[in-house]
């Protein structure tokens, strides 16, 4: 049998055929198949990526065509006239995502800190799944507790301690009704926070325990040896901090439901915005005319293109960061 | 020691003391989101909740064809993503090794982070304008799109653990890749993997977004892959920006339900994991 196997494997090398080769090394036809089946299936990634950008340009291509790079920047959204622009949606987008950030960041590095450098192994590994099971809940469920829970919370509590204490900034001036653009990024900064802690979890597990050694070892403090850590792991934090971004520009179910959904810029954090995810949940199934619907579908093609390009960046930083430091840590 | 000792020894617990609080006040929001949950979903929740199909305000109704649907869609996510990731991941641990494979890695570990909303539009565009209604098919495919990358990086790690010589040891036999990698390497990692398809059902049992135009929803017991079918998360969001309390209830206690779910195969994994590894 297997002489069999290896005159078959010699008849192929013998004939010479380099891509019948590189299809398998070993020249056997079953290899052959199996390769050729499973790269099959690794073109079909690719291949889905190649069809989302063609099909959403497709169907945008009515937007395109009659707004063109006004698209981004009118402010205009009204569907009876059939006028469209992007721009209200898109500062929803980016205002809702960078107050989540701006909240969710300092915590996440807390809690990445807390459970690799400080808590024992009996607590971090329990408490750490729990901070993962946040990210367990679905966005619907979040959308639910916001609306009825944390949307009254904050209009009866926060949102008046806030205008009394900063009332003078247009940040936070207007009506309070609990629904707006902060509440979105509460919710918003709630469930990143799991994500970005996990990754800097891992990236500073990559640190090499050398560095803490070496710092400890001259005179430093708990705190001060930490720091050495997060300036080692810097890299990997800011693409941490970037996949966080990435998951909450494309959030959609929480935010549409405690964001107020209006398409205005306004700059007080307590009045009603728009996000992109928003306004395609929202408008999608009511778009009535091709070309309201393909303007939708522009909004798509847009938080797709910047979605993939976010996390591209985030995913070169925390790769080289856990490969590179985490090689050294195995080798010291 | 001096003074600036003591300030710096001072400002190290202060500061070790704020990462602990960070990390208490995550875990105390999960507490309270998950107690909220429970209390508020509990007082509706009975057999006929679980079994009727939706009625109009006022009369009751139950969650069943929910159920129902979001288990075929579950279903159908799985028949289609289960397969296609861990013959990705299959491929990026075992054949692809040069730049071609890392361009795969690269591109599958993007696709996790697109909004799930953008696949709704894609399978939209895709399935519901050409076949010209929504379907549970089309909602069945928009979850699978959304399983295949996080089946494949789990398939792929998992299959990336197991040893080397086991590997050569097949091979020094005289079996070729195809047997080895089915053969020896597959269910060598068949629990991790296992472990990792029910973490990816368990993901996409919380997707909303991406079946709002797909599956759309229904008001009835699903009989046709071909039709619109009801899904427990796009019925509790439906539920919760109605006006009525009745239906407010209504969506806690469909999110007991849905949250019964999606933890309980947490958990499950988290103990299988904690065993194996």
């Amino acid at each position: 049998m297997s002489a069999v196997r290896e005159n078959e494997g010699l008849a192929f090398v013998g004939q010479g055929s380099t891509w019948r080769r590189a299809l398998s090394p070993t020249g056997n036809t079953g290899d052959a198949v199996f390769r050729v089946l499973m790269l099959g299936v690794a073109l079909l990634m690719v291949g889905i990526v190649v069809a989302m950008v063609a099909a959403l340009t497709a169907d945008s291509m009515a937007s395109i065509r009659q707004f063109g790079f006004g698209f981004l920047t009118s402010q205009r959204w009204d569907p009876v006239k059939g006028d469209f622009g992007a721009l209200p949606f898109i500062y929803g987008t980016v205002a809702s995502s960078l107050i989540a950030l701006l909240i969710s960041v300092p915590f996440s590095l807390g809690i990445a800190i807390f459970l690799v450098e400080q808590a024992p192994h009996y607590i971090s590994r329990p408490v750490g799944f729990l901070v993962e099971l946040l990210a367990a809940i679905p966005s619907v469920v979040y959308g639910l507790w916001g609306i009825f829970v944390l949307a009254p919370f904050l209009r009866n509590y926060i949102d008046p301690a806030l205008a009394s204490a900063f009332g003078w900034l247009p940040l936070f001036k207007g009506q309070i009704t609990g629904i707006g653009l902060l509440t979105g990024g509460i919710i918003l900064a709630i469930m990143v926070t799991p994500i970005i802690s996990a990754v800097v979890r891992d990236v500073l597990a990559a640190v090499p325990g050398s560095q803490r050694e070496a710092a400890l070892a001259l005179g430093a403090t708990k705190w001060e040896m930490i720091r050495v850590v997060l300036v080692n792991g810097a890299p990997g934090i800011a693409g941490a901090v970037i996949l966080g971004l990435g998951r909450a520009l494309g959030e959609t179910m929480a935010v549409t439901m405690v964001i107020g959904n209006r398409a205005q810029i306004s700059p007080s954090l307590f009045d009603p915005s728009y996000t992109i995810a928003s306004a395609i949940a929202n408008e999608f199934t009511e778009a009535t005319g091709d070309l309201y619907l393909s303007a939708l579908v522009e909004l798509g093609l847009i938080l797709f293109l910047v979605t993939f390009i976010v996390n591209g960046i985030a995913r070169v930083l925390v790769w080289n960061v856990t490969r590179k430091t985490g090689g050294v840590g195995r080798a010291a | 020691m001096n003074n600036s000792d003591y300030i710096r020894r001072a400002n190290s617990a202060f500061m070790t003391a704020m990462t602990a609080l960070c990390t208490l006040l995550a875990v105390g929001a999960l507490l309270i989101i998950l107690s909220h949950i429970a209390w508020q979903g509990i007082g509706s929740l009975n057999f006929q909740f679980l079994t009727d199909s939706p009625r109009p305000v006022g009369e009751g109704g139950g969650i069943g064809n929910a159920i129902i649907g979001s288990l075929v869609l579950l279903l159908l996510a799985s028949g289609i993503g289960l397969p296609l990731g861990i013959c990705v991941g299959v491929y990026l641990s075992e054949i692809g090794r040069g730049r071609f494979g890392g361009a795969v890695r690269f591109i599958v570990d993007t696709l996790t982070g697109i909004p799930s909303i953008v696949t709704g539009v894609f399978v939209y565009a895709i399935l519901v304008l050409p076949m010209k209604h929504f379907s549970a098919l089309a909602g069945g495919v928009a979850l699978a799109l959304i399983m295949v990358p996080i089946v494949a990086r789990t398939t792929e790690e998992m299959l990336k653990l197991v040893p080397h010589s086991l590997r050569e040891g097949a091979l020094a036999l005289g079996a070729p890749q195809w047997r080895v990698t089915l053969g020896v390497v597959i269910p060598a990692a068949a629990p991790g993997i296992a472990t990792g398809a029910m973490l990816a059902i368990a993901r996409v049992s919380g997707e909303t977004a991406p079946l709002l135009f797909t599956a759309f929803g229904s008001r009835f017991f699903p009989s046709s892959l071909n039709e619109p079918i009801a899904s427990l998360t796009v019925q509790i969001y439906n539920y919760a920006i109605s006006p009525y309390d009745e239906w407010h209830a209504q969506a806690w206690a469909a999110t007991l339900v849905l949250m019964t779910l999606v933890l309980s195969i947490n958990i499950v994994v988290r103990i299988l994991t904690r065993k194996k590894f």
